[in-house]
């Protein structure tokens, strides 16, 4: 091979994701010096035309913020809202809000996995046509998120922006005897997510490891879903491990009000998403993160599938740090979703009133969900009639954009490493499944992908 | 073999939250039958694959925002025989179009500490404000089984079937109690666009217009009706200024400034 400078390698409109983007790799002889996520999806201040709305809007309006998670905005803007007001969403309401967030984890993680990211490990292009050669795992996943939006619709009148969704709950509440069919539905949905276990268990995962903290909701007791306090579990080198340990270590945690003091969003040139630290650090939320830090409260369904799946079994404090096996973990989380649905639905009674009055009250209020792809934390400051003076939105995206680009780098260097003068394509494809372990999602943060290589 | 060519397809995305695409991967059951009767051959959020234009029809999401993206739609539409626009952001600039009633500088200061590093347009303009569109299909988001006789009227070679009056007719249809009527309920059902089965009364929730204006309305003689069920002029305002803000019936009626006559695509396009 002749000696190379220096020169940029540019992997353009990144696909299989939600929004837009295109990365940077700069290339020093044989070194990477630099991973760079440019996300060019134009902005579309959500933060500022929240400013001057009513404290009863932010559901339906963030709702818009991202079509493969809408239900997860919705959730968090109530909960902050709800915070403000002094208003505890408890019992049968609150319950059905887990159920609706079911559906949403259940839909929109089948589609991750069946339609954007599967296809990466069996050398295809996209699911369509990976459908005509793995024509029944196609058909299965659609079945899946076929029930979750059967939830989603049910309960929020249309899967993608429900509108049943209200501060303190919902407009209308669902009988016993309309929610009593879907209990079917979630039984059928539940062997085929089984066996779509079983299906990624035997995709080829290439050897990676995140040394990043992992951040993600606890709610002991509970996989948490749909709240619980923010919880961060250390980096494998800051205990002299290697990043690939499958070791649990110490977690500290913090109180949603918190949060803004330990997450800290900041700007870097050519990108419209806003990166995000964690005390000063990467960090990395998601299905990696909610598995280590909640992974023994997984349904025993869920627990066996991971274990059978070789994920080891996490109430022994087991992890995965394995970005591609992602996948992996995703699947489980449709299981433990699906029979956590069956679970509310099986339990349901109608609540006397479909919502709580939430007068508006002047403050701040807090709320943090577990988005299908991490961490989403919302803030709003009110006046005293309810109208929102301030707004802040830090979506999971934006705060694993940072690691995403160090696992990038991470992915690129040892495929350089293995092959000195790879072709661009190649390099591409292997960024663009790096990316995919993490999210379809780049438009909550500000889609994809161009690559560039820069080479010295 | 040409006797048997399969339509080319796009999917295109502009400013917006990737729904209206995504609708098109909710059709579960239509999904693998459709794509057997087309040939996607751009449709970044679900196959990699991206082959080369000329397009029988793109599908557009998301509204025009940035200098590039007004070069880009032109660049779309002179590869493209039909092009179909899908949801309020294409169709009414969506969301994003709250800018127009603003400083667009103030909210990139509200939202960025460093502003000079974003390129953005002060307008979010519908798709049909750039270039010439061949049909619009409204809503926020678009509702499926609208997409799916959109897609089969044009393999089919003719126009769709897309009423374009209310959701009150889709109210009456389903029975459904009038809401203003019946519970003195704020609805904008008789002024918006039919097309999601009158999903919000069905679930005793007044309209809030996500599909837009429908095709004859009277603001100045429904606005009162809202007033008298308790709406503020303030509480107007909000309502018409969210997914649809600059469809001109909605802009109007919320007391918006005229929009520009031209969006401010940067330079003429060149024809490819």
């Amino acid at each position: 091979m002749t000696h190379r400078g220096s020169r940029v390698l540019h992997v353009g409109a990144l696909s299989r994701v939600e929004g837009e983007g295109e990365l940077r790799l700069r290339v020093d002889g044989a070194r990477i010096t630099e991973a760079r996520l440019r996300i060019y999806e134009p902005p579309r201040f959500f933060e500022a035309f929240l400013r001057g709305r009513a404290h009863t809007e932010p559901p339906d309006i963030t709702a818009r913020v991202c079509g493969i998670c809408p239900v997860a905005y919705q959730m968090s803007s109530c909960q902050a809202i709800e915070d403000v007001c002094g208003v505890a969403v408890t019992g049968q309401l609150a319950a059905l809000r887990r159920l609706l967030y079911c559906g949403e984890w259940i839909e929109s993680q089948t589609l991750h996995i069946h339609l954007l990211h599967a296809p990466d490990f069996l050398g295809h292009s996209g699911a369509i046509e990976m459908a005509r050669h793995h024509r029944p795992h196609v058909e299965r996943g659609l079945r899946i998120k076929q029930a979750g939006n059967a939830i989603v619709e049910l309960l929020g009148g249309r899967a993608i922006h429900p509108i049943n969704v209200k501060l303190g709950g919902f407009h209308r509440v669902p009988t016993r005897t309309e929610l009593g069919p879907l209990a079917e539905r979630l039984r059928r949905a539940r062997e085929d997510a089984w066996h779509t276990v079983e299906w990624v268990a035997g995709f080829d995962f290439p050897d990676a490891g995140a040394d990043e903290e992992f951040l993600a909701l606890a709610q002991p007791g509970t996989y948490a879903m749909d709240s619980g306090i923010p919880t961060a579990m250390a980096a494998p080198s800051s205990a002299g491990l290697s990043p690939e340990s499958s070791r649990a270590l110490p977690t500290r945690a913090f109180p949603v009000r918190d949060f803004e003091r330990h997450v800290a969003e900041y700007q870097v040139p050519g990108s419209t998403a806003l990166y995000s630290s964690l005390d000063g650090k990467r960090h990395l939320t998601g299905p990696l993160a909610r598995y280590a830090i909640s992974g023994r409260w997984l349904s025993t369904v869920a627990r066996e599938a991971a274990h059978a799946a070789g994920l080891g079994d996490p109430r022994h404090g087991t992890v995965c740090r394995n970005p591609f096996r992602s996948i992996l973990v995703r699947a489980v989380e449709v299981v433990h979703a699906l029979e956590e649905a069956l679970r509310l639905v099986t339990d349901y009674s109608a609540p006397a009133v479909p919502s709580l009055p939430v007068p508006p009250r002047a403050g701040t209020g807090y709320g943090a969900t577990e988005a299908p792809r991490g961490l989403l934390y919302h803030r709003y400051v009110l006046d005293a009639q309810g109208t929102i003076t301030d707004a802040a939105l830090i979506p999971p995206t934006a705060q694993n954009q940072s690691a995403i680009e160090e696992h990038l780098r991470h992915v690129a260097q040892s495929f350089l490493d293995r092959h000195p003068d790879p072709d661009d394509e190649q390099l591409r494809l292997l960024c663009e499944r790096a990316i995919r372990n993490h999210d379809p999602c780049i438009s909550c943060s500000a889609h994809f992908l161009d690559l560039t290589v820069e080479r010295h | 073999m040409s006797g048997e060519r399969r339509p080319t397809m796009a999917v295109w995305k502009f400013a917006s939250c990737d729904g209206c695409q995504l609708t098109l991967l909710d059709c579960e059951d239509e999904l693998l039958p459709l794509a057997g009767q087309l040939d996607i051959r751009y449709f970044l959020e679900a196959t990699s694959a991206a082959g080369p234009g000329p397009y029988d029809l793109s599908l557009v999401e998301g509204s025009v925002t940035t200098p590039q993206d007004a070069e880009r739609i032109q660049h779309i539409r002179s590869v493209s025989r039909h092009l179909v626009t899908i949801g309020a952001c294409a169709t009414a600039g969506g969301i994003q179009a709250l800018r127009d009633f603003a400083d667009v500088e103030e909210y990139l200061s509200i939202v960025y500490a460093q502003p000079a590093y974003i390129d953005t347009l002060a307008h979010s303009t519908a798709i049909s404000r750039n270039v010439p569109v061949d049909f619009e299909l409204r809503g926020c988001p678009i509702d499926r089984g609208q997409l799916i006789e959109v897609i089969t009227a044009f393999l089919s070679g003719r126009r769709p079937h897309i009423p374009d009056h209310s959701v009150c007719f889709a109210c009456k249809r389903r029975g459904i109690v009038c809401l203003p009527v019946a519970n003195g309920t704020p609805c904008l059902g008789p002024v918006t666009h039919a097309g999601c089965g009158a999903l919000c009364p069905a679930y005793g929730r007044g309209c809030y217009g996500c599909f837009g204006p429908s095709a004859s309305v009277n603001m100045p003689a429904f606005i009162p009706l809202l007033h008298r069920d308790g709406m503020s002029d303030t509480d107007v305002t909000r309502v018409l200024r969210t997914f649809n803000a600059t469809a001109p019936e909605f802009a109007d009626a919320s007391g918006a400034p005229p929009a520009p006559a031209q969006p401010e695509a940067p330079d003429p396009p060149e024809e490819s």
